[in-house]
């Protein structure tokens, strides 16, 4: 069996390639993620019904705390083995290419929603208002006009309208700005560590964690606005579903991004990582650089145009 | 670049654990490999007994044996188990025991994780199930659960059914993700990307796929679960939503998806028909770039699914001549098959029947696929039994023979042991025969007229559902043979040696049979 | 040697036996009585014939190699493998083949969607589990239910000969006339299909998709709906009767004066017993499929109405469920389906069967009102 050295060949170098003796943590993560998973369904799912959610709700806890359980576990344990010495240069391209493909599948994740957005004001809104195609649908909602972003919809007792939108030049840009100059502030923090200066690199870390926390904010108070001012909810059509969904969803990957990002300020402040190997640091900064180029997009397709 | 295993100094690696944690806190790929196959035999049982249900019901007109409701629930079941569980599975776990030893590595990259993609199945599955014996029943809008039947419409177990969809959705991203990293990184020196086996390809593009699509079912399901929720109008006129959107998210899914459950098999006879041909395969580069010809074009065909729901003109124009598309790369794939064989010298052992049989059938089943991508033909084929007929003649000999001819290829490399040769024939003629009676019968039913998810018809169709039904019945029974012929084949028989097949040839055949538990701690070199 | 015996009995089976076609079991597509559905019709027999063709070519090369190639037969394996020209061939060819396939293809599909200019606008929209049609050009418009009693569906009676495929209001239209069908639906998805013309659409709630038809022969068609719509989804045919012209204008004014019938229904004085008795016809057609004829639902989806407190105490909630349904659920609004009178009876009918003994009755005019103050 290997042994810490690297064994030569005529042509490669091999590299040791760890491969991890059993673990505990997957068949935990499962029950854990399984449990939350039923406790939300029989919540949504008994409460539409008007029953007691309690049990549902303390599977749910159970679940959920299992999982953090875990999220810790197996965390600690890669990092302690990281942290050992035991992963080659080869383990770290295999997490490279987890992680980049992690993100692809993000990314189609959101095309989803992006498709239904364009769907919804190309083809759908139009169709219903009398325009294209299929305009003949106006026969069944006479009165109704296609405008985006829509404020009437065709049924507004199922779905009563928004007073007003969001427009893209007050907090969304004040949040662009935020986004942007975070993506900065951590490839600025990269370039620290790599060269060696871990003061620089606290700081400008700090510093990003520090404008994700803003954006969170601003949101937040944005969501807040929506509801109570512009009647602008989940509820009011499909302006208000793609709003709140594509926002909504961003907002949850920025929010675990900044705690990916928390962990690794804990990280360098506990010393880990150094110039050379720091995948960690470095999965961390192209999530968050995903997220901003998220935004982006929604900056321009959900507000702007 | 390549690898030496390392594990834990000190902890005892040279062989599996002991008991019920062998399989729990595993990190080998062919305990996993073994569980996944296990688990997919087991849910095709599970949704072959719901065929049995539906092949029961449909064996004469009238109402018999179960409530209209009930049946809806058992087609959904018997679609979505099949295809989640028993397909998908099935070829995760062909991948996660040939994989590293295809490309000489001691296992998957990222061997936790791959506990965990497993585990997840059963978890997702037994959420699925047990919606079954909630109050409402189970799904019962189809496996392609349009909305609003499923959303505005759907029983409450609704709600479940879309977290185990998402449950099962990070257990194929993550094996997917794990397929590509052992492909990409964990390659012996010298094998280059046009060295790999075909199986290796065919995996390395049908997780590509699967990463792709797999988000997409999952925000689809999101949407839905919203809609049934927290009232957004995804698929609600009403609101300015569209229930045709749904379909569009999904098959942008589900036409993908299918090629992901055909892929694996491609790869696997590419395997098997030239190691009984005795002769190399025809085009090794031609398969490969058809491969990915045709995982490209899947994405831009997904509305051959939606010729009815009045699309405008030009897209429909635009998905016909696409899909249409597709028979060229797949024929590239069929013609390579029959150049291999010709003038090889062939013997019929049990994977070579199911390959060739696969290879016939299969091509039918594409056959009837081209027919249903003439969009004005589709019209009358669409949502009847011709359909029915197209895709269980690609699914059942495409990718459920791809499987057993792959199982009776690996058996001996897996176990150690030859199977049965005997028993294995008598299971490949008796499933060719019912399979056919089951499934041949239905074009005509289709033809007909007969609509597809119905639990009673007209009485022109009765003599071949009668016929159908009998097929079905003995291809079900059929396979408790493959369960005992596994069975005889692990507990005993003939050992194999290293190479058990005359032509075979790759790097899993320099292995001793049964391999070693780390597959290869020093990587061999591919000249 | 078994998989080819097999195998061409199977194909030569699917071959031959479309020109049995006319026999009692139909093999093939109809070819229907409309252009299109001939169009289509020699589509299909057209990529039939050219893919059985390619399988006779691929098939016939594999069981030659089977059959002599054997190494049973001592046959030594060749090495040939990669040839550039070959392999171009076999990529070309397909696609020309594909092309021609095409081109028929493109020009049926373009009259397909060729909507304009139509003699008859026909709405139709699919409810769980019935059809409507209605005249746009004559302001009428009625349900389509099937005709085949649960009896037969249950197998206590002996099966009628269009088991399954009969409705009490036929579809009726004009021959040699091009009819536009305007198809939309009320609850979930349906799929509207007449196979003899050769037309399939879905009917989505909310929206309107255009389709059309012109029948040549007078008769009478059947097809059924053809997309997954719940529970009774295979019980919702749909018959289209093909007449001539004069014959329809009569059936048209038949309609018209039926429909001034049915509005004087209202005003008139009804008793107990005859909204009982038509109440019960009207259950049964329109509410049964879902609260069962016995009034026992299927709980949890659809309640059971015996014993049901609207049913039996709150009158304003039943009237008010019934006429506006309950939104979200399968439970329609029934207010704009069925006439006063048809409300009035089943409503009284409800409070009074399955020993729902409440003695009350409401009359169509009360509905009448209900609905006005609305
Ligand atoms: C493994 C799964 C699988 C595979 C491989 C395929 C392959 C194909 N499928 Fe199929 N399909 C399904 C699974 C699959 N399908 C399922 C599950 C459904 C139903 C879903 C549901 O509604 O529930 C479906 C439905 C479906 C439809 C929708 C029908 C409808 O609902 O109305 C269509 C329409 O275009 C279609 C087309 C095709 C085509 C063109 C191919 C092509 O890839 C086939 C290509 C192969 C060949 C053509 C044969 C070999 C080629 C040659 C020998 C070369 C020469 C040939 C010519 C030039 C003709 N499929
Ligand atoms: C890979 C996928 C796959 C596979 C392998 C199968 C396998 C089979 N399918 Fe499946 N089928 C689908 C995928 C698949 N199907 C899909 C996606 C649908 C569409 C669903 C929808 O409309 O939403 C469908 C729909 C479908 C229908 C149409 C239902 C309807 O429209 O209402 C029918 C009808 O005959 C059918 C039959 C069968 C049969 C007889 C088998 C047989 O091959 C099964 C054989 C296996 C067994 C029987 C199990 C093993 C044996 C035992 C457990 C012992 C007990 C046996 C006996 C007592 C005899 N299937
Ligand atoms: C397609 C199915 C369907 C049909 C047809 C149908 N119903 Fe219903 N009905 C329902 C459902 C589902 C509910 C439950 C609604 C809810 O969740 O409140 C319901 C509820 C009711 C209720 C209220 C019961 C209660 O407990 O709240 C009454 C009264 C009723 N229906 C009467 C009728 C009458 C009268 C007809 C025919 C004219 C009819 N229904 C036809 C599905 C149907
Ligand atoms: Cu209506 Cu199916
Ligand atoms: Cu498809």
């Amino acid at each position: 069996m290997a042994t810490d050295h690297t064994y030569t060949h005529e042509k490669y170098a091999y590299q040791k390639y760890y491969v991890p003796e059993q673990s505990k943590w997957p068949i935990i993560a499962t029950v854990g993620l399984g449990l939350t998973l039923f406790g939300v369904a029989s919540i949504m799912v008994n409460s539409s019904q008007g029953e007691s959610t309690g049990g549902s709700w303390l599977l749910f806890l159970v679940g959920s705390l299992i999982m953090a359980y875990m999220l810790f576990g197996w965390f600690g344990n890669v990092i302690r083995e990281s942290r050992a010495g035991l992963y080659s240069p080869q383990m770290d391209r295999s997490f490279r290419w987890g992680m980049s493909w992690f993100i692809f599948s993000e990314v189609m994740f959101f095309a989803a929603f992006f498709g239904a957005l364009f769907y919804a004001r190309v083809f759908a809104v139009p169709w219903l208002g009398g325009e294209g195609d299929r305009g003949s649908s106006n026969l069944l909602w006479e009165g109704f006009q296609a405008t985006w972003p829509l404020i009437n919809t065709p049924d507004p007792v199922a779905y009563p309208p928004a007073k007003e939108v969001i427009g893209p030049w007050g907090l969304p840009l004040v949040n662009t700005i935020l986004l942007v100059t975070s993506s900065l502030t951590v490839t600025i923090a990269h370039h620290a560590l790599k060269a060696g200066h871990r003061g620089k690199l606290k700081f400008w870390l700090a510093a990003t964690i520090a404008l994700a926390l803003g954006f969170v904010v601003v949101q937040a108070y944005e969501y807040v606005h929506a509801y109570k001012d512009l009647n602008l909810t989940l509820e009011s059509g499909i302006y208000g579903t793609t709003f709140f969904m594509l926002t909504g969803f961003h907002g949850a990957h920025v929010i675990l991004g900044t705690l990916m990002l928390i962990i690794m300020l804990v990280r360098v402040m506990k010393g880990h990582f150094t110039a050379e190997q720091h995948f960690g640091f470095e999965a961390a900064s192209w999530y968050w650089h995903f997220v901003d180029v998220v935004w982006l997009m929604l900056f321009t397709f959900v507000y702007i145009l | 670049m390549s690898a030496v295993i390392d594990t834990h100094a000190g902890e005892h690696h040279h062989g599996p654990a002991k008991g019920i944690t062998r399989w729990l806190f595993t990190t080998n790929h062919k305990d996993i490999g073994t569980m996944y196959l296990v688990f997919s035999f087991a849910m095709f049982l599970f949704g072959g007994s719901m065929a049995m249900v539906i092949r029961a019901e449909l064996f004469q007109p009238g109402l018999q044996i179960v409530d209209p409701e009930f049946f809806n629930q058992m087609t959904t079941m018997h679609g979505l188990i099949m295809v989640f569980g028993a397909v998908m599975p099935a070829f995760v776990g062909l991948a996660n025991w040939m994989l590293p030893m295809m490309v000489g590595a001691p296992d998957m990259a990222l061997p936790r994780m791959n506990n965990w993609s497993f585990w997840l199945l059963p978890c997702a599955f037994l959420i699925l199930a047990s919606t079954l014996f909630m109050s409402g029943g189970a799904p019962n809008f189809g496996w392609t659960f349009y909305a609003p039947l499923s959303t505005t419409y759907g029983p409450p177990s609704t709600t479940f059914f879309i977290f185990a969809v998402h449950i099962m959705g990070i257990s194929s991203i993550m094996g997917a993700i794990n397929v590509i990293a052992t492909i990409l990184n964990l390659r012996a020196p010298g094998m280059t990307l046009m060295k790999m086996p075909l199986f290796v390809w065919t995996w390395l593009i049908t997780a590509f796929l699967l990463i792709a699509v797999m988000p997409v079912l999952a925000g689809v399901v999101t949407m839905m679960l919203m809609d049934i929720n927290f009232g957004t109008s995804f698929f609600d006129a009403s609101g300015g939503g569209d229930p045709v959107l749904f379909q569009h998210v999904f098959w942008f899914f589900g036409h993908p998806e299918v090629y992901i459950m055909i892929l694996p098999a491609f790869g696997a006879v590419s395997h098997i028909i030239p190691a009984f041909s005795r002769k190399p395969l025809f085009g090794y580069a031609s398969m490969v770039y058809a491969v990915g010809a045709i995982a490209l074009l899947s994405f831009v065909v997904w509305a051959h699914h939606m010729f009815t729901v009045g699309i405008p003109i030009a897209g429909q124009l635009f998905f016909m001549y696409a899909t249409m598309l597709i028979a060229v790369p797949t024929g590239v794939k069929v013609f390579n098959w029959v150049a291999t064989m010709f003038r090889g010298a062939l013997t019929f052992e049990a994977p070579m029947l199911f390959a060739v049989a696969f290879v016939i059938l299969f091509t039918i089943g594409g056959f009837s696929g081209l027919m249903l991508a003439i969009a004005p033909a589709d019209f009358q084929y669409h949502d009847t039994y011709f359909v029915v007929a197209h895709f269980h003649y690609v699914l059942v000999p495409g990718a459920i023979f791809g499987i057993f001819a792959s199982a009776y290829f690996w058996l001996p490399k897996w176990t150690g042991h030859m199977y049965d040769e005997t028993l294995a024939k008598t299971h490949f003629w008796l499933s060719f025969i019912g399979m056919n009676l089951a499934f041949f019968p239905m074009h005509f039913l289709g033809l007909a007229g007969m609509p597809r998810r119905i639990p009673d018809y007209a009485l022109q169709f009765a003599d071949f559902n009668m016929v159908s039904s009998i097929g079905a019945f003995m291809f079900g029974a059929t396979q408790l043979l493959f369960l005992l012929i596994v069975v005889k084949c692990i507990r005993g028989g003939e050992q194999a040696p290293a190479k058990p097949w005359e032509g075979a040839e790759g790097l899993e055949w320099t292995l001793p049979s049964p391999p070693p538990y780390h597959s290869f701690q020093t990587p061999p070199e591919v000249k | 040697m078994g998989v080819h015996a097999m195998r061409a009995g199977v194909l030569a089976g699917g071959l031959l036996l479309p020109a049995w076609s006319m026999a009692d079991w139909t093999l093939n597509m109809t070819p229907g009585v409309t252009g299109t559905s001939n169009e289509i019709f020699s589509l299909h027999m057209t990529i039939l014939w050219i893919c059985v063709a390619i399988g006779v070519v691929v098939f016939g090369v594999m069981f030659w190699s089977i059959l002599a190639h054997r190494k049973s037969e001592g046959h030594k394996p060749a090495h040939f493998h990669e040839n550039t020209a070959v392999e171009v061939a076999w990529t070309i060819i397909p696609f020309v083949i594909l092309v021609i396939m095409a081109i028929p293809a493109t020009a049926t599909l373009v009259d397909m969607y060729d909507t304009e200019e139509s003699d008859i606008d026909i709405k139709i929209t699919g409810y769980q589990w019935k059809w409507r049609y209605d005249y746009i050009n004559d302001d009428f418009g009625f349900f389509s239910n099937m005709a085949t009693s649960q009896d037969e569906i249950y197998n206590r009676a002996a099966k009628s000969e269009h088991y399954l495929l009969d409705v009490d209001n036929p579809l009726v239209i004009p021959v040699g006339k091009k009819v536009r069908f305007l198809v939309t639906a009320n609850d979930v998805i349906h799929s509207w299909w007449v196979p003899a013309f050769g037309v399939k659409k879905d009917a989505i709630p909310g929206f309107i998709n255009e389709t059309w038809t012109r029948v040549d022969e007078p008769g009478i068609y059947r097809g059924q709906c053809t997309e997954l719509c719940g529970r009774d989804h295979g019980f919702m045919p749909v018959v289209v009767k093909a007449v001539p012209q004069a014959e329809y204008d009569a059936w048209v004014q038949d309609q018209l004066a039926a429909a001034e019938l049915e509005r004087q229904l209202t005003e008139k004085e009804w008793t107990l017993e005859e909204l009982l008795e038509r109440g019960e016809r009207v259950y049964a057609t329109a509410c049964a499929a879902c609260h069962q004829a016995n009034g026992a639902g299927i709980p949890p989806t659809f309640p059971a109405l015996k014993g049901n407190p609207v049913v039996t105490e709150d009158l304003p909630a039943h009237l008010d469920i019934v006429v506006n349904g309950v939104s979200g659920t399968a439970m329609q609004a029934f207010g704009p389906q069925l006439s006063e009178a048809d409300l009035a009876a089943v409503i009284t009918y409800e409070r009074n069967a399955w020993g729902n003994n409440t003695g009350e009755m409401i009359t169509p005019k009360q509905v009448f009102d209900y609905k006005n103050q609305q």
